[in-house]
This record gives C-alpha cells, structure tokens and sequence, in this order.
C-alpha cells in the first residue's frame, strides 16, 4: 500500500493513480474523526501557507478548502477574481507569480479555462490543487463523493453508478468518471442527449436517455445540476420540460423494489433536477458529502504537503 | 551487516508487563478517574498488554482506555525520508479532569511522547498525565521528557535501534538491540 502520493499537484483525477485515490480515504477516514472532535484541529500544516485563488464563483468549495486549511493549521490567504488586479489586465501567471513571491507553499485554484491548473504547475513550483478548472474536472468533488460513496456501499469494484443531468458542462461528471472506474465501478451517464457529450462511451461509460431505467440499474444516483450560466444556446425547451422528463421524483424512488443512495454536489435547484422530497428524504447523503468534503481536502492537503 | 540481540524475552518479558501492572495499582488503586492511553502503534500493542493484565488482576471488566494516533501532530512529519501514514484514533472519552497514563513502547527522543502531548490537550484538561514505557533509551533525549514506570531501562547509542516485538505481530514476545 503506497504511503505517499504519486504526484506533486492534484490538476485532476486522471493524473492520480488507484492507489493515489485509495490513500486519501484512508486520510481522510482519519480526519473525519478528527473533525467530529470537540477540538477540531490539528498543528500538521502550522508552517505551510496557501493561497485560494476564485477566479469563478464558489461557496460551498471554498469554505471546504478554508475550514480543511484552517483545521490543518496552515496559513490562509483569500483572493477573488471579482476584487482583483485581474480586472485591470494583469495574466494568469502574473498574479499567481506575485502572489507566490509573498512566500506561499501551496495554491487552491478555480479557474474558468480548462487546463489552467496544468499550465501554471508548468511555470510554478508550489503545490496546485484544482477546485475546479470550467468544464473540465474537478478532482475534489470527485473524490468525496467516490468517498461518500464507499461509505456507503464499501468498496465499489462492480457496483453500479449512475451520474444524471447536464454532463455536457459538467466539470464534476468527468472527474466523478475517471475516479469512479479507477475504483472499478460501473459509470452511466443519464440526461437529455443534447446535454450528453457526443462520443462519451469512448470513455467507457454507458449512456441512457430514460431516467427511470436508470434508476433502476445503478446503486447510486448522482444527480447534476443544469448549468445555465454556461448554456450559451437553449438545450431543452425548457426548465418545466426538462424537470418533467429528467427530475427525479419520490414515487420514482419509492417504486424501485431496492433502495438507492441519492448524491449531488450542489447547489441543488430544488424542484429542477430532483424534487425536495428526494433531497431530503432518507435516500439522500448530500449533506454527508458537504461533511466528507472537509476530510478530504484535509487528506489532500496533508497528503500533498508531505512532497514538498 | 548489523547484528542484533534479543536482551529480554518470554518469561522476563512477562515478569516486567506484570510489575508495571502491579506499579500502576500502587498508584491508582481502582483506577477511578483515571484512564490509559497508547501511542499508536506501539503504544497500543503495549497498551492492549497491560490493560489486559491490569483486568485480570482487579478483577474487572473494562477500565478506560484509548488509543492515539499522533500522526498529524508529528513535528518531522515533512522532513522524514519516508512518509508517515496515519493510524486510527479511538478515544470515546474526554479527558478532562482524569488522570491519564499515556503509554508508548520505546521512549527514544521523546518527540513521540510531545506529539501525543499535544495531541491529548485535544481532548480536555486532564488532572495530571504519566508516562508508562516498555523500554527507556535514556541516554538519547531529544527534549526535556521522562518516564514514571519503565520496564526496561537501556543504555544505547544514538545510531542503533531497539525494537519492541509482540506475540500476536512477530509470534515472540521480546526486546531486541540492533546496532
């Protein structure tokens, strides 16, 4: 069993080995019983300093990636693209530059350009971790949903996994396929073929335009959200027609003769994607997998700071 | 090539478990508020030894006792050649107000020893806190940290190795100096 990472930055589950992955949770099952402690935090990182950089929106990500820092001890420091010289014409590699030669260790990135991690870990000798690179992958999501997952259903060689909704702009679905058959489960993608990448079972995932059929085979659903701030033309009719064909419903659930276990990265649109009754109904796991986020980030961060 | 020497084995071995026992009743009594803490993972296997003795001794059935891993609290965690891999922390109890007797199976620098130190302020103030090992190399301090209850008190230089090998790992109960 390895005991370090194979790698000096996370850019994305397709650079991480199984053994890679395999490491982490068994990090971060540590540090989940560190975060239920009534102290909880630990002195590990106390000399390492990181630097968030959002050069797109986020909550949930980036108050995970703050309290894993903040619970490691490390030294944060905050940016966003809104309140930046970004917007006065500086580059990429010029502001992360600056930023380094304030003696920074590590750097949690989300970017809008696919490919911007892998271009600055190219340039830069501090540790990149990928919050989220536009619609290419996002390497964290994936790994506490695939951890969420086997706490679920134990180890999930052969198990089978559904990931519906708009996989077209989705940086979680490709992350979440590549981690989920690293594991060995079986991935169908789930959603209206407008929304489904043309060639996807080139990756070897299967593909499924019939939601309840879907339901039917997987284990776990892990259910997207439609992404319209990067529709740039109408995919569906609308937001009633798409949540009529492809929302997922409780008597949908309550007919399966096996019970799933519901997953989505957030933020939900109630009402769209999945009613409220299935958020919230015992199927759902979506708060776990806010909780198991900090683990993880906490696994990455540890695990990554140890090849400095 | 180095060599190594078994310097205490089977009978003596169990002979020293059983003093340290009978040492920590002295103390402690019925062990109330008080409760045992190993030092993953020689620490617990050193740990699991005497809590089990101390049981067949007082004639009870459980006696507080945790396990804790000091991993994240390591101060050398990033400039050791080989990486450290975390070990499970089991404490269900907190430790405020309690009497702790922190065991470990070697006492070396005693780095370990201030990692769990730091590591149990996690947990609440405790009254006060002991330190119970198998083996003190006393001669290789690395910070000011003693030990309360030794079983075996080693003279050895900073270069060679002791090893504290259990019957349920290696198959023999025995302390070996490999130098």
């Amino acid at each position: 069993m390895a005991t370090e990472l194979s790698t000096k930055h996370v850019l994305g589950i397709k650079y991480l080995t199984a053994d890679d992955i395999q490491l982490i949770f068994e990090t971060a099952d540590s540090f989940k019983e560190v975060i239920n402690r009534p102290i909880k935090k630990v002195p590990s990182l106390r000399d390492v300093t990181i630097a968030n950089l959002f050069f797109e929106n986020s909550t949930r990500t980036r108050i995970s990636f703050e309290l894993a820092e903040k619970r490691l001890s490390a030294d944060v420091v905050n940016f966003s693209a809104a309140s930046s010289s970004v917007k006065k014409g500086e580059t990429l590699l010029d502001t992360v530059n600056n930023i380094l030669s304030m003696k920074v260790d590590m750097v949690v990135m989300r970017h809008p350009a696919p490919g911007a991690h892998f271009f600055l870990s190219q340039h830069i000798d501090a540790n990149i971790i990928n919050a989220g690179d536009g619609t290419h992958e996002h390497p964290t999501q994936a790994l506490l949903d695939a951890f969420s997952m086997r706490e679920q259903l134990g180890d999930l060689q052969g198990k089978n996994i559904a990931i519906f909704g708009d996989i077209l702009h989705s940086r979680v679905a490709l992350s979440n396929i590549f981690c989920l058959q690293k594991l060995g489960a079986n991935v169908k993608v789930c959603g209206p073929p407008t929304l489904i990448p043309k060639h996807i079972e080139k990756l070897g995932v299967k593909v499924s335009y019939n939601v309840r059929e879907t339901l039917k085979w997987c284990d776990v659903a892990n259910i997207l959200r439609i992404q319209l701030e990067r529709q740039d033309i109408k995919y569906f009719p609308s937001i009633r027609e798409y949540s009529q064909f492809f929302g997922i419903t409780k008597p949908m659930l309550d007919s399966l003769d096996k019970k799933i276990v519901i997953m989505h990265p957030g933020p939900i649109n109630r009402g769209v994607e999945l009613t409220s009754e299935v958020a919230d109904s015992e199927h759902s796991v979506i708060l776990q997998q806010v909780e198991n986020g900090v683990a993880v980030r906490m696994a990455v961060l540890f695990l990554l700071a140890a090849k400095r | 090539m180095k060599k190594s020497k078994v310097i205490l084995k089977d009978e003596r071995f169990a002979l020293t478990i059983d003093r340290l026992c009978h040492q920590l009743i002295e103390k402690y009594d019925d062990f109330k508020d008080t409760c045992l803490v190993g030092i993953q993972e020689g620490g617990v296997l050193m740990g699991n030894r005497i809590v089990t003795r101390l049981k067949e001794i007082l004639g009870v059935d459980s006696l507080e006792y945790g396990k804790l891993d000091i991993t994240f609290y390591r101060d050398d965690f990033r400039t050791r050649i080989k990486p450290l891999k975390a070990s499970s922390t089991e404490m269900d109890f907190l430790l405020e107000g309690k009497r702790v007797i922190l065991i470990d199976d070697v006492l070396f620098t005693g780095r370990s020893v201030h990692a769990a130190m730091t590591a149990l302020q996690h947990y609440g103030r405790p009254e006060n806190v002991e330190l119970l090992v198998m083996v003190d190399r006393r001669f290789n301090r690395h910070l000011p940290i003693q030990s309360d209850y030794v079983g075996l008190t080693i003279d050895a230089l900073e270069e060679s190795y002791v090893e504290v090998e259990w019957a349920e790992i290696e198959g023999n109960d025995q302390i070996m100096l490999i130098a």
